[in-house]
């Protein structure tokens, strides 16, 4: 490999300021990465908090059957299925009509597809709460729902804290396929400066560290989310 | 506060606050509790006893239907609870309950794990409540307590918040299931004594334990449960000094 010739001053000026490259594909592509994930980040904890509700009160009570065949349909559909396909089919089939967001197509397609796991996560969080806190919930009154919000659920959003953190670090980089409907988020912007330079160290090593240094941001600021959560657990 | 459940009257000392008419329980075909019929009148202090596997913990948990009898009434404060159009979550709010397990809310404080309850389900004001768990952490010695987290506590201290907690309900009568059995030796004094005062004040408790000392000082009535049906019962000097069924007898020799 070669890597001088890439690394050069003159290549530099190229990737990235010449025609505005750096400020038009890298940070351009970087907010409509970001976007795409917070909203789809936003939709997959609302779903999978609804489904993982569901699948869990029907685990614990045997009620909610029908609405839990729903979710478990959904659940194989979305997990067995790959992303890339989902949001394909999103845009070019579910979301046809010519002129129609691409990137909505792509929030909804990733936000659907995050729900399924996040809603996996949640489920065994609830399920992890030891039975008699139910117990103590409902005999001092509450009703099943109450007892699953007051008490339950704060519990198990802590113990569930880091896997939801691992699904979101994953979404992020998943986002990195909207490139099948020619989205152009940060990894098909870099991709978009190589094909035009045909360098293909500077710009995709510069994504890789955008890339790196958000997941590795985001993994601190759960780190100490989880500390303070911890908190009441010291002796 | 709102008040709740004002269709009955006030029930007076010495009548019956819980009557159990044919109860029946059984798990997967095997039946646990077998035609059980008896009268817990306010005031009294009952002691369940009896081996383990006899019923004793499903009895209690039926009260409040934490276990779903399979047969019969209970009848608390004269509503049937067994009927689907009774609001269990109503009549649960005046029964208050004891874990062997203690089950406090990890995630809160005392303060909170005190509060909660009474704030969201009866209406009272926050500071209120909290002067009302003041006052109760006060008697059972742990208001130093109150910001502390479940899991800086003893065994001991945490059934003491535990049986504190379900007196902020305000509840009808206590019940007990097996509130010493996980507690180290010297703890054991320290949640008798809070329920020794419970007792004295003529709270209705019913309480399923192996403390037999305790049972013979503190009860009214013990009651003594083999293989899912009421053997015998009696004022507990007698059922201690006097016991009529061999059952019964086999079972002191053991326990005593």
């Amino acid at each position: 490999m070669d890597w001088e010739k890439y690394l050069t001053a003159e290549q530099f000026y190229n990737n990235f300021v010449a025609d505005d490259r750096f400020v038009k594909y890298i940070l351009g592509g970087l907010k409509t990465t970001l976007i795409i994930t917070l909203f789809a980040v936003l939709l997959g904890i609302f779903l999978g908090f609804l489904v993982g509700t569901v699948r869990s009160t029907y685990e614990r009570t045997g009620k909610l059957v029908v609405l839990n065949a729903v979710c478990r349909v959904y659940l194989s559909v979305i997990r067995g299925t790959p992303v890339a396909v989902q949001l394909m089919i999103m845009y070019f089939f579910i979301f046809a009509a010519p002129g129609s967001s691409k990137l909505l197509s792509a929030i909804l397609a990733f936000g659907i597809n995050s729900g399924a796991y996040v809603a996996e996560i949640f489920r065994s969080g609830i399920m992890s709460i030891d039975n008699g806190q139910f117990e103590a919930g409902r005999s001092l009154g509450f009703n099943y729902a109450q007892t699953v919000w007051y008490i339950i659920l704060p519990q198990a959003f802590k113990n569930v804290l880091p896997a939801l953190c691992n699904e979101f670090i994953a979404l992020l980089k998943e986002t990195s396929v909207s490139g099948f409907i020619a989205l152009q988020d940060l990894t098909r912007g870099a991709d978009v400066i190589r094909s035009r330079t045909y360098n293909p160290v500077l710009p995709l090593f510069t994504v890789a560290l955008v890339y790196w240094m958000i997941v590795t941001f985001l993994t601190y600021m759960v780190g100490k989310l989880e500390t303070r959560l911890r908190k009441n657990e010291k002796r | 506060m709102a008040e709740n459940q004002t269709k009955n009257r006030e029930i007076g000392a010495g009548e019956p606050l819980i009557q159990v008419k044919e109860l029946c329980k059984s798990f997967d075909g095997v039946d646990v509790l077998k035609n059980i019929t008896t009268t817990i009148k306010k005031g009294e202090v009952v002691f369940v006893v009896g081996p383990s596997g006899s019923g004793k913990s499903t009895f209690l948990r039926c009260m409040n239907l934490l276990e779903e009898p399979t047969g019969g009434h209970i009848f608390f404060e004269g509503t049937d609870i067994t009927d689907k159009n009774t609001d269990i979550n109503l009549l649960r709010r005046k029964m208050g309950m004891v874990f062997q397990q203690f089950n406090l809310f990890p995630h809160m404080s005392i303060m909170k794990n005190m509060t909660i309850a009474p704030v969201k389900l009866l209406g009272v004001k926050e500071e209120d409540a909290v002067k009302e768990a003041e006052k109760l952490l006060a008697r059972v010695g742990l208001l130093d307590k109150k910001d502390a987290y479940p899991a800086q506590l003893s065994g001991g201290q945490k059934q003491r918040i535990a049986i504190v907690r379900a007196l902020m309900m305000k509840p009808d009568v206590m019940l007990f299931d097996e509130p010493t059995s996980a507690l180290d030796p010297e703890m054991v004094g320290e949640v008798l004594n809070v329920m020794r005062e419970l007792a004295k004040e003529h709270m209705t408790m019913l309480v399923v334990t192996h403390e037999m000392g305790f049972a013979r000082e503190v009860a009214d009535r013990v009651m003594f449960l083999d293989g899912g049906d009421f053997v015998e019962e009696a004022p507990p000097e007698e059922f201690f000094t006097n016991p009529k069924s061999e059952r019964l007898r086999s079972f002191l020799s053991k326990v005593l």
